[in-house]
């Protein structure tokens, strides 16, 4: 039996974290591979698919910058959240909230208001439904006791039959020959894209600029010092004298709120209706999980990883369509980077070696 | 006499309902027992039924479909057990990812026998004798292999946990490794071993669900059932015997949406229900008691060897 000596590496270099992070990805890639091949699908044959879905062409580029929008925003808040170890497994939903909040705004706020009213409103309505569906796995951790994974996810289905709840029912349009959508939003509620593509230029500055502020915030602010030290040492927290109650509160409400934003720039960037949660969102909730992770929870990375899980699912959708594989196929993608995400972090904090004789005795 | 009947359909597709997510608690209690939380549980029953289910199609022997889900169930757990237990590292961010690779896995593998109905399945075993007696023959005596199995394991379970020197030593494992390390007791075999063992059983509760409550397998099936296990965890206060109890109202639960639907109730709403009632469930536990009493006072934590 080989035995390992795990000892605390005191040094972390940058250069060290780097490679140890690149060579956990490669990792990935070829455990993703084996996967594939033991699922009998040729992963060279895949992955050139995938590379060239997303990176082979203007059309690939420009359709995961646009995947990327909702990612960086949604992985901007999770990396906040997580750094405060409250795990938002929720921004599914809250990002389905933001969708039903900016909807009720554009279809029923004064649709003759310019667009320059119109689409704000948009987003402060958005932002405060996410933020309020965050806060209510905050406020039953708080009061409760209760397990913000658990209750986060089950809000994950809740609002998914909600939402659906609304567009059979009460929402449903009357012009769209009986498919549960809800009406057109009207012209000055809808995102000017950017030329020739589906990017909606406003939403991504909007999620550049949130995660660059989130990023002073978390560094630089007293705000962001108790984040850490909640992550960090709840214990010592507590010494320090911070409200562990109100950080919890703002840090859920901002993580709520920015995928609430997200949602808004889905339906009124991209589809300009509501429909089907499916829809909506591509599992953007959950990917942003990863998202925030391989950022090393730093928001401002979150532009990098979010762009580059944008590009693999819409390679993602590229094999799915031309090898006729199920929308889990990305799920393979993101629980194996997940774990080797983890993985090298490991190595990155540790020194491992083979242990001596004496050691093991 | 109509009454009648109806009442025992009820019953017994409560039990139905139930039976999957008693083998998950009853596994999850056991890894949770020993300090590991496993959130992979979604996952895993997802790759049980995808490996029931194909083993039963090609080999037409929903037998050795039941086994194949548990050792599957087994084999994807232990990445679970290596990242928690060997890398010490972070049990939500590795459990959320045995549940991603679990589905997706189950996805790909699935893909080809999507709307294949099996020849066969494990059918219902009506117990001799006690099948007959009125009300209660034909609810607990006339049910599938896996409801009799579910119910004995839980009750196995409690008894290894609480009678036996494995179940002290998983329990100590949970509550204090390092003296648990100290008395001679090697911890991370003991939790890898539960983490494993935890595997086998959301296994059989996926293969529950392809080859003995349906007979087909579809992307998504678990359902979110692998998320309720993980809150009848808690709301069985880590004890096995509670487990039954909460597992059958929860399938009682879902057995509602379908009784309720004809009154004219919208199915969105009643589709919330299991959810809603799994944090109602939490929030009565959380009133009662916010300090959880019985939950492991090391889960979740990593435990390093030599440490002392």
């Amino acid at each position: 039996m080989v035995h390992f000596k795990v000892t605390d590496r005191e040094d972390v270099s940058a250069a060290g974290s780097f490679v140890t992070l690149l060579l956990s990805l490669i990792a990935g890639l070829l455990v993703i591979g084996l996967i594939f091949l033991l699922c009998g699908v040729n992963p060279l044959f895949a992955f050139k698919k995938i590379f060239l879905g997303s990176f082979g062409s203007w059309y690939g580029i420009k359709e995961s910058i646009t995947k990327a929008i909702p990612l960086i925003l949604i992985g901007g808040g999770l990396a906040l959240a997580f750094k405060a170890k409250f795990w938002n497994i929720g921004a599914e939903s809250q990002l389905l909230m933001g969708a039903i909040f900016g909807t009720w705004v554009g279809l029923n706020v004064d649709p003759t208001l310019p667009s320059m009213i119109l689409v704000p409103l948009m987003f402060i309505a958005g932002f405060a439904g996410g933020a309020l569906w965050g806060l209510i796995p905050a406020v039953l951790k708080l009061r409760f006791a209760i397990n913000e994974v658990i209750s986060t996810l089950m809000l994950n289905y809740i609002c998914a039959e909600f939402l659906t709840l609304l567009i059979v029912g009460p929402w449903k349009s009357s012009k769209k020959f009986g498919f549960p959508y809800t009406d057109d939003l009207p012209e000055s509620a809808i995102l000017t894209l950017l030329p020739g593509s589906r990017i909606h230029t406003v939403t991504l500055v909007l999620a550049v600029i949130a995660v660059v502020v989130l990023t002073v915030v978390i560094y630089k602010t007293r705000f962001g010092y108790e984040v850490r030290v909640i992550g960090e040492n709840p214990d010592a927290a507590k010494y320090a004298g911070i409200d562990f109650g109100r950080t919890t509160l703002l840090i859920m409400a901002i993580s709520g709120g920015m995928a609430g934003l997200a949602g808004v720039g889905e339906v009124a960037g991209i589809h300009h209706y509501l429909s089907y949660p499916d829809s909506i969102s591509s599992g953007y909730g959950f990917t942003a999980i990863i998202v925030a992770w391989l950022a090393k929870l730093n928001p401002v990375l979150v532009i990098f990883s979010g762009f580059f899980f944008a590009a693999i699912l819409v390679g993602g959708d590229a094999i799915q369509i031309s090898l006729g594989l199920p929308a889990a196929t990305v799920d393979v993608f993101n629980g194996t980077m997940l774990f080797f995400l983890i993985m090298g972090d490991f190595f990155t904090k540790n020194k491992v070696r083979l242990a001596s004789d004496k050691e093991r005795a | 006499m109509e009454d009648m009947n109806i009442l025992i359909s009820v019953a017994q597709r409560t039990l139905v309902a139930g039976t999957p997510l008693l083998l998950g608690t009853t596994g999850e209690i056991l890894c949770e027992r020993s300090g590991i939380l496993n959130l992979g549980v979604e996952g895993v029953m997802a790759v049980g039924a995808v490996s029931a289910f194909i083993v039963t199609h090609h080999t037409g022997n929903p037998w050795l479909g039941l086994c194949v889900a548990m050792a599957a169930g087994m084999l994807v757990s232990i990445i679970h057990a290596f990242a928690s237990v060997s890398l010490q590292s972070n049990q939500v961010v590795s459990g959320l990812a045995l549940t991603m690779l679990g589905l997706g896995i189950a996805g790909l593998l699935g893909k080809p026998y999507v709307g294949k109905p099996l020849a066969i399945k494990i059918n219902n075993l009506a117990i001799p004798g006690l099948c007959d007696i009125p009300l209660v023959g034909p609810v607990f005596f006339n049910q599938s292999p896996f409801f009799y199995l579910a119910i004995v394991l839980a009750i196995g379970a409690w008894f290894l946990l609480e009678h036996t020197l494995l179940g002290i030593r998983i329990r100590s494992a949970g509550e204090n490794p390092k003296a648990t390390e100290t008395q001679g007791v090697n911890v991370s075999r003991v939790r890898y071993l539960c983490v494993i063992a935890g595997g086998a059983f959301s296994g059989l509760a996926g293969a529950h669900l392809s080859i003995s409550y349906s007979k087909s397998w579809i992307e998504g099936m678990t359902a979110g059932r692998g998320w309720i296990v993980i809150a009848l965890t808690i709301f069985a206060l880590w004890n096995p015997t509670r487990a039954i109890l909460g597992a059958f109202l929860f399938g009682g639960i879902f057995v509602l949406q379908y009784l309720l639907q004809p009154l004219g109730i919208s199915p969105n709403f009643l589709a919330m229900l299991p959810y809603l009632a799994t944090l109602l469930v939490l929030l009565v536990g959380g009133i009662r008691d916010s300090r959880r009493l019985n939950a492991p006072a090391m889960l979740g934590e990593p435990y390093r060897r030599g440490e002392r």
